[in-house]
């Protein structure tokens, strides 16, 4: 077990150092000066321009330059946007948490719906009723979100106008930051409710509501499908017959004795799927205009704002490995019988 | 397993005919589609813009889909987009799957440090998540359909190199390969005439899996307009392009994603399908 960690852990490092080399090539693979193309061609200003080249960080040689960027990022200086004039990490954690709520909320969305789906496509396999499921599934599976975004605001918001096409929450309503989450920050904020009771809070679910729909379809059915395989596994083993013979209700049998012990594979799916979060935030939060970081991303690379590209890609591919070390770690620690087989 | 016997296995999957079905049809329209195509995809009829497909009222003879916003054929472009789509899933496939095989055999053959020093590429590169690394790959080589075709297949090549990995390794233990090895067989003829072969199952399924993801994120490439620039007829751009008459001209969203849609679904059904038909092993339930 000991043994398992410390050569993750070890792996781990030339994985960081390598995403730390990729992001550090991005600035620097650009064909031509990007000192000029950040400036416009228009003859720039020598002064300003070897001010820039200095702040990039792109005025020694080369081999020279990684060690103080490498440096500055473990200090968590990521350098300062060229548009705004921030600190990278500074945007990026003030955008996080809109990327977050919703990242869980269509994670949420996906587990309450799709495990459900994956246990009665088990229970009744062959049936219509599986077949109607699994293939939905693979149609959701093979949705092209972008699209499927822009199909959900025309029937909800235009066709219906049931919910808001984009943003976070109604202009009027003013959030102070506290937690970051707005239906949390809604709820516990004194003034807020004493002045406008409920009705922020409820504007900040009726504008997560088809994001969250959006962002959460692809993982919906990738649950559904695993549950059900999962499912089925369990459902053939011996203790299940046992369980179902000792006279136990069968929907006690299904949950208690069957859906536990199929919850390993999905919780590691689960944590997956939290990682490919950041893809589907790129594409959702574009199309419901979410003030996250998958918008912040699309927007700098448009502006060819290249120290938040940096920045951002080295922070989010960070992050993702060290999700998917914990997922290792965690389906290790939940799972006796991976335990014992070390590594 | 012979040859019909997966034919047997193949036809009796419903889901596999409807996908196979779809990709060819698909690859018909795309060959077909500059004589069957109504209009050329770029030429622009004046005082025709944005007319709804046939079903609507105030369609015209001429344009059986409609037009854009200015004035071109949809149906002529989607059918060009099916060319376009095809041919980055096609490239896309081919690259990741060259690069994969290669390394992949490497790795799964020699093993230590060889596999060590590859499977930490393939971490670092999983580390990214794919359409960010294929966002960060056209910012540096710039927009436009090559590089979104380069892009795409980086990203797509950490999936073949772990398959093609894995079976090696499963292979490389057993009798025949060692028996060739007594006969004196170098490495390269083991990787490729002993080995490979017999690695074949996981990697057609992936292929077919390959094209649908490799379409899809080039599609949102486009959507994004890092992809094919304007006016290449491909459906991410097009979908962009139509953002904003979502209220006016529902059509012109909903075609291009439809044919999105229906391509990818087409190859991850006939993926499921390969699967459960060559591999019995890793069928479903």
């Amino acid at each position: 077990m000991k043994d398992f960690f410390v050569a993750r852990l070890k792996d781990l490092l030339p994985t960081l150092f390598g995403i730390s080399l990729i992001s550090f090539f991005i600035i620097r693979m650009i064909p031509g000066d990007p000192v000029l193309l950040l400036l416009g061609e228009r003859g720039a200003d020598p002064v300003v321009y070897q001010e820039m080249k200095k702040e990039l960080g792109l005025d020694k040689p080369m081999a020279s330059q990684y060690v103080p960027y490498l440096g500055n990022a473990l200090r968590g200086d990521f350098g300062k946007s060229i548009i705004s004039k921030r600190e990278v990490s500074e945007e990026f954690w003030d955008r996080f948490p809109a990327t977050l709520e919703l990242g869980l909320a269509a994670l949420f969305f996906a587990a309450v719906i799709g495990i459900p789906l994956g246990i009665i496509s088990a229970i009744k396999k062959g049936s219509f009723l599986d077949f109607f499921f699994m293939t939905t599934s693979l149609v959701g599976y093979s949705m092209p979100i972008f699209w499927w975004g822009l199909i959900l605001i025309m029937i909800f918001s235009v066709g219906f106008g049931l919910t808001p096409v984009s943003g976070r929450i109604d202009i009027f309503y003013e959030v102070p930051t506290i937690t970051g989450f707005y239906l949390i920050d809604t709820l516990i904020n004194p003034t807020l409710l004493k002045e406008e009771g409920l009705a922020p809070f409820f504007s900040a679910i009726d504008h997560l509501i088809l994001p969250a729909l959006a962002m959460g379809t692809i993982p919906l059915a990738v649950l559904a499908r695993m549950t059900r395989s999962s499912m089925l596994e369990v459902l053939d083993e011996d203790y299940m017959r046992t369980a179902t013979a000792k006279g136990l209700p069968p929907f006690r049998v299904i949950m208690i004795h069957g859906f536990r012990n199929a919850l390993i594979p999905i919780i590691t799916v689960m944590g997956l799927l939290f990682g490919s979060i950041v893809t589907g935030a790129i594409l959702t939060e574009t199309i419901f205009s979410w003030p996250g970081i998958g918008k912040w991303l699309v927007a700098s690379i448009n502006a060819r704002d290249y120290p938040v590209i940096q920045g951002g890609v080295l922070f989010i591919a960070s992050l993702i490995v060290f999700i998917n070390l914990s997922i290792d770690f965690l389906s290790k620690i939940i799972n006796p019988r991976l335990r014992s087989d070390d590594l | 397993m012979t040859f019909k016997i997966f034919i047997l296995q193949f036809s009796k999957n419903k889901g596999a005919l409807i996908g196979f079905l779809i990709v060819a049809i698909a690859c018909v329209l795309a060959l077909l589609s500059p004589i069957i195509a109504p209009h050329p995809p770029h030429e622009i009829f004046e005082n025709a813009f944005r007319l709804p497909p046939f079903f609507s009222e105030g369609a015209h003879d001429h344009f059986f889909l409609g037009t854009d916003d200015v004035g071109r054929d949809t149906l002529s472009r989607l059918l060009y987009g099916a060319r376009v789509s095809l041919f980055v899933g096609f490239l896309v496939v081919t690259l990741s799957a060259s690069v994969g095989i290669f390394l992949g055999l490497l790795a799964g053959y020699f093993g230590g440090r060889v596999d060590w020093f590859i499977m930490r590429i393939v971490d670092m590169l999983m580390a990214f998540p794919s359409i960010l690394l294929a966002i960060v790959a056209v910012s540096i080589m710039g927009p436009g359909l090559i590089n979104t075709i380069f892009a795409v297949a980086i990203v797509a090549c950490p999936q073949f190199i772990r398959i093609v990995r894995a079976s090696v390794q499963s292979e490389v233990k057993k009798e025949y390969v060692l028996a060739a090895r007594s006969f004196g067989a170098t490495h390269l003829r083991l990787m490729l005439k002993e080995i490979l072969p017999n690695c074949m199952a996981p990697l057609i399924v992936q292929i077919s899996l390959g094209f649908s993801d490799g379409i899809l994120n080039a599609a949102a490439l486009g959507f994004l307009g890092l992809g094919a620039q304007p006016p290449t007829p491909e459906w991410g751009t097009m979908l962009a392009d139509a953002r904003a008459f979502i209220v006016s001209d529902p059509w012109l969203v909903t075609l291009p994603g439809l044919c999105i849609l229906a391509i990818v679904l087409g190859f991850n059904l006939l993926g499921d399908g390969l699967r459960d038909a060559l591999d019995p092993k890793l069928q479903r339930h």
